[in-house]
């Protein structure tokens, strides 16, 4: 697989019921780079990362993932083509230790048991779990939890993984952390896509920005280019 | 709890434990009546832990287990009255139907989800037993007898209850194996993430249909046994003694009552529902007049109001609760609450 590019989106469009939340948004995804994904409430962000992962059927346009045709595609199908995700408000299996959790992600590519089971040890590591393994998932704090789906999403080796507001409501040592870790995702050779509202967390890492106003793309670029953009700036303080 | 590759000591021997004591208590008891008791429990119990699988680990709660229990009746029934096929061989192919039908109601059924998927349930079980009621090629209302001139192991049918004892408990002991089995694989495993966040899963690489066709496919399979096995010891069915609401209902809380999603649970829940029901109908006299649904909606009450995650919950914890319970306060604990 040559492709230039990991992810490619095209035209894509969504409206639920004439309400049209993503329109026209074009933009590629290069190997292992980080890209983040902003703009203000309502912009379309999450519609997009439903659409790439596959819970979304888009109503225009094209996504391709490593050349083939992804457009419309189940999520578990996005999954095994090494597309993971992260939720915006976390869906951890509550029932489940953290590590059990882990070992859900890590058996999408070994079914075997004790195999997911050093894999999903070696996740929780990654993130700074392991000391919470044997903990019930709901008895987590919600930095911890965050950190579980990161772990989580991880353990199904994707190329691309897509982190929802993972730096929402941490403190700033906390944030500080979510930052080498996505940058330590990035070592891994991992693209990632990051929805944020929490600047200083993603300005500092990202290698691009896209910015999404109205379901539009209206930037796409680097921090410093995106930061000095009319655009972007009347999007955010208004005309 | 599975979390070691090999199989935990202390528990194996706990459980072969049990099994002797299961083995050897028939031999201590000669009231037929008595024994018939025990056989009821181990029944139930049966049912209780194949409903699980799809109900329990799954979280998929049907209340119309019925018609796989019904179906794997009627079917060793017809193949042994039309065909002289053997029972033994019967029951496989009850399970086997069982399953067929899991799949083709599963699919459209699937696509519903909590409630709605439980309500579903019960309309497919109400329609099977008004067609088997109204069908003239399954006698309908008047029921089918199994011949009588026959007896003896090739035909499963015994004088003494002594056999029938023996038979649901290998019965029960290979259902509580499969549940086990697939708890410790990765298909337990993911019915559980599927029962807590089926999106998650999804997003995860985990195939919702698939996963919940096989949870209903083997727990169809395993209750069908349990119904082909009531044929043989009662040698009379009918649509109203193997397609009832209430066998549903029955099947259903005798996991709930015992704690939805563990391996046991059911067990405990049939011990306990068929010794209050045996009870109740000495104490009432009632022949199945409407006590037994009056048992089952307070049982349902009560389980709903003060353990969701029923007596096998309760029991730990109240085990967590006291100083030096012995258990280990950071593990989690499995029980499961009843969340349709």
């Amino acid at each position: 697989m040559n492709a230039p590019h990991l992810l490619a989106v095209d035209g894509l469009g969504k409206s639920f019921d004439g309400l049209v939340a993503n329109r026209d948004i074009s933009f590629v995804i290069h190997a292992a780079e980080i890209v983040g994904l902003i703009g203000p409430n309502g912009a379309g962000k999450t519609t997009l990362f439903n659409c790439l992962a596959g819970f979304h059927t888009p109503t225009t346009g094209r996504i391709t993932f490593e050349g083939h045709d992804i457009t419309g595609s189940t999520p578990e199908a996005a999954a095994a083509l090494g597309i993971a995700r992260t939720f915006q408000i976390v869906r951890i299996f509550h029932s489940m230790t953290a590590l059990e959790n882990v070992m859900v992600g890590a058996m999408l590519r070994n079914k075997r048991v004790p195999e997911a089971r050093r894999k999903a040890e070696a996740e929780l590591a990654f993130v700074g779990l392991t000391h919470r393994a044997d903990t019930q998932a709901s008895d987590l704090t919600v930095s911890e939890q965050k950190r579980l789906e990161v772990a989580r999403a991880l353990a199904t080796e994707p190329k691309l993984i897509l982190l929802d507001e993972v730096m929402a409501g941490l403190n700033p040592t906390e944030v500080r952390e979510a930052s080498q870790l996505v940058h330590r995702i990035h070592q891994r050779g991992i693209a990632s896509i990051i929805v944020e509202h929490v600047m200083e967390g993603i300005m500092p890492i990202a290698h691009r920005m896209l910015v999404l106003d109205y379901g539009a793309k209206i930037a796409d670029g680097t921090p410093a280019e995106i930061a000095e953009n009319p655009a972007v700036i009347a999007a955010y303080l208004g005309e | 709890m599975s979390n070691g590759p090999l199989v935990n000591p202390r528990k194996a021997m706990g459980a072969l434990a049990l099994l002797a004591g299961a083995a050897v208590l028939p031999l201590l008891i000669s009231d037929p009546a008595r024994l018939n008791f025990l056989v009821l429990i181990l029944m139930a119990a049966q049912m209780g832990v194949a409903w699980n699988i799809v109900g329990g680990y799954a979280g998929q709660v049907s209340l119309g287990h019925a018609v796989f229990f019904g179906i794997g009746a009627y079917t060793s029934t017809m193949l042994g009255l039309s065909l002289g096929l053997s029972p033994w061989l019967g029951w496989l192919a009850g399970g086997a139907v069982a399953v067929l039908f899991a799949l083709a109601v599963g699919w459209p059924c699937f696509r519903l989800k909590g409630h709605y998927f439980a309500m579903a349930t019960i309309a497919v079980a109400e329609i099977v037993q008004i067609l088997v009621t109204n069908s003239d090629f399954l006698e309908g209302a008047v029921g089918l007898s199994l011949p009588l001139d026959r007896s003896g192991p090739a035909a499963m049918v015994f004088l003494s209850k002594l056999p029938y004892y023996y038979i649901i408990l290998g019965l029960l002991v290979v259902t509580v194996l499969v549940a086990w089995a697939i708890e410790r694989s990765h298909i337990g495993y993911y019915f559980r993430a599927i029962k807590d966040e089926p999106e998650a899963a999804r997003a995860l690489g985990v195939s919702l249909t698939r996963y919940k066709l096989i949870a209903l496919s083997v727990s169809a399979f395993l209750t069908a046994m349990g119904g082909s096995f009531y044929a043989q010891k009662e040698m009379f069915i009918d649509p109203g003694s193997v397609l009832a609401t209430s066998i549903s209902i029955k099947i259903a809380l005798v996991a709930i009552l015992g704690g939805v999603g563990t391996l046991l649970g059911p067990v405990l829940g049939a011990v306990i529902l068929i010794t209050i029901e045996e009870y109740s109908r000495t104490l009432f006299g009632s022949t199945g007049s409407g006590t037994d649904m009056i048992i089952y909606a307070a049982m349902i009450i009560l389980v709903a109001v003060f353990s969701p995650s029923g007596v096998l919950g309760l029991l730990s914890d109240l085990r967590r609760h006291l100083p030096g319970g012995g258990a280990k306060p950071k593990k989690a604990t499995k029980s499961a609450e009843i969340r349709p």
